[in-house]
């Protein structure tokens, strides 16, 4: 095999891609096509709570196309980070869809179902013998974090994807995976190198984004050889460039020349991105360094009850006051429901102000007008919307030094003002799991479909 | 002949200044420029520090944890400690997409090459 040809759809299983793009691909004859389902970009909410941040109907719409296709050409399809977010639930949401699929469209192959999430159990075993170590900027783990969390993953590299192709599998639906995996997984089993194929599998899995223009809705072919690969779009109106490719290993990246992964780094100081057509880049020189395998873990846990409302301002006197009469309202809830001995976060999001950078904001600027958001985080739905009402009533018929407008200080744009947002959710887990088996934290089921 | 370093707006030279997550702890920071003479003139004029990025977003020093040239890009990346992990209390931008604003106002020493 001299070389092999991975079709990237799209960055998320869900994001959608044009039929034209995905038909080019085929007509490439690729021997695998890969998807990375996930990210932590939507916050903790969908590990948490065990939901998928993408639409069900878009998911299932990418799955008909990429299915039927794969089944005709004969070749696997691996999913990455199913769901989302790769929890247990997040699995089945999603294999739920791929067996709709099957039945529907009367589809026959060996799937392969990868598990990702993690026992509380086995992480307080591997916290007490030392084996858990934190990620920059995250606090030591304690068995309180443990214990706290609703959901725990594990982030697995390419051998639990290798052992499913190996046994055969023609579509493999793994929980949450280290994004190249779903691409490196079936090149590096045929010898390829492992560092081109990790490397061409981070930019595969962000699809078209490494194109320009760039994104993350149109396909993207790779051609990995023994000692470099080629990539490109698969939209005429896109193409690669060598920024264009380098470029992304900036995006969402803390740095560009070292890529951490489970079995070690991907070394990309000597990489070299040439122009080999109008749309084609190839690339080389990438290494990977090899260091002790580590396992990332991420989990999430319950904080509360969430009630929010919106609402402008548009007084000078009162937007010049807004410190103090925020400060006002606090006490005044603090005063009110002293029972509940301030065991709620009560927020105001004043945009105008600093309502998108918060404490990082260096302007102190004053607006026109304010829009303004309240919120409270509680320990139940019930406490979060009392203590909102009782703040956004405060605020309505608050008197200040100076007041002209006496009928109400705030504009709402909805009757009822108050919304629940229901559940909160924090990462309470973003650490590395230390001397941990690759293959057998990871279990594997495969049945015929 | 003396050589004189001058100063130009970070978005007159930069195509693309921009925030994002780099995982749920961290925000990072690319600055991709014009043309690899800016790049390498910003790298020279050495205004895209630390201390810089510690005094633009009111943070201690010690939680910028670096800045990286990237030639192949054209590109300087800064990443920070998030002030708080993605999408908890208090959160304003769980995506960290928009904190870039700060950088568009910035202005940068270009530094000439040196002669050969």
């Amino acid at each position: 095999m001299d070389e092999i040809r991975l079709l990237a759809p799209t960055a998320i299983l869900g994001y959608g891609f044009p039929l034209s793009s995905f038909q080019r691909g085929m007509e490439e004859k690729p021997h695998l096509i890969g998807v990375d389902a996930g990210s932590t970009d939507p916050g903790p909410y969908y590990l948490g709570k065990g939901k998928s941040f993408t639409d069900r109907v878009s998911v299932k719409r990418d799955l008909e196309i990429i299915m039927e296709a794969s089944s005709a050409a004969g070749i696997p399809v691996v999913i990455g980070s199913a769901g989302g977010s790769g929890g247990q639930a997040h699995v089945d949401w999603n294999l739920e869809i791929v067996e709709e699929v099957a039945r529907e469209k009367r589809l026959s192959f060996t799937l392969a179902r990868i598990d990702a999430e993690f026992s509380p159990d086995l992480v307080l075993q591997k916290l007490a013998a030392g084996d858990v170590a934190p990620l920059p900027g995250v606090p030591p783990l304690t068995a309180e974090d443990v214990l706290g969390s609703t959901c725990i993953v594990g982030q697995m590299g390419i051998e639990p994807l290798q052992e499913a192709l190996r046994q055969g599998a023609d579509l493999v639906v793994a929980g949450r995976a280290y994004d190249p995996v779903c691409f490196a997984a079936l090149p590096i089993i045929k010898g390829f190198d492992p560092a081109l194929a990790l490397h061409l599998g981070k930019i595969l899995e962000c699809a078209a984004i490494a194109s320009t223009p760039g994104s993350g809705r149109d396909c993207m072919l790779g051609i990995l050889r023994r000692d470099h690969f080629l990539i490109r779009p698969l939209d005429p109106l896109r193409r690669c460039t060598p920024e264009s490719v380098a470029a992304h290993s900036l995006y969402e990246k803390a740095d560009p020349f070292h890529l951490r992964g489970p079995g070690g780094t991907l070394d990309l100081t000597d990489t070299r991105y040439e122009q080999l057509d109008a749309q084609t880049v190839t690339v080389s020189g990438t290494r990977f360094q090899e260091s002790p395998y580590t396992v990332k873990l991420e989990g999430a846990r319950r904080v509360g009850f969430r009630s929010v409302c919106i609402a402008g301002s548009r007084d000078p006197v009162m937007i010049g006051q807004i410190q103090e009469i925020t400060a006002g309202v606090r006490d005044s809830v603090a005063n009110n429901f002293e029972k509940l001995q301030k065991n709620y976060f009560l927020h105001f999001h004043l945009y105008g102000l600093h309502g998108v950078m918060g404490e990082l904001e260096p302007l102190n600027r004053t607006p026109h007008e304010l829009g303004i958001i309240i919120e409270c985080v509680a320990p139940s739905q019930e406490e979060a919307n009392t203590i909102l009402s009782f703040a956004r009533s405060t605020m309505l018929h608050y008197g200040f030094p100076g007041r002209i407008s006496t009928a109400g200080n705030l504009a709402f744009p909805y009757s009822p003002s108050d919304f629940e947002a229901g559940e909160v959710f924090e990462f309470s887990i973003y650490h590395l799991l230390k001397n941990i088996d690759p293959l057998q934290s990871f279990p594997l089921q495969i049945k015929k479909v | 002949m003396m050589k004189t370093t001058t100063r130009a707006k970070l978005t007159d030279i930069a195509g693309v200044i921009r925030s994002k997550n780099a995982g749920p702890y961290e925000l990072t920071f690319d600055i991709i420029f014009h043309s690899d003479y800016l790049f390498s003139a910003v790298v020279r004029g050495g205004s895209l520090t630390k201390e810089l990025f510690a005094r633009l977003y009111r943070v201690p020093e010690e939680k910028i944890y670096a800045v990286i040239p990237y030639p192949p890009a054209k590109a300087i990346k800064v990443t920070m400690e998030r002030l708080r992990p993605s999408g908890s209390l208090g959160e304003t931008d769980v995506y960290g997409a928009q904190q870039h604003g700060p950088l568009l106002e910035l202005l940068v020493s270009l530094a000439p090459a040196e002669e050969v």
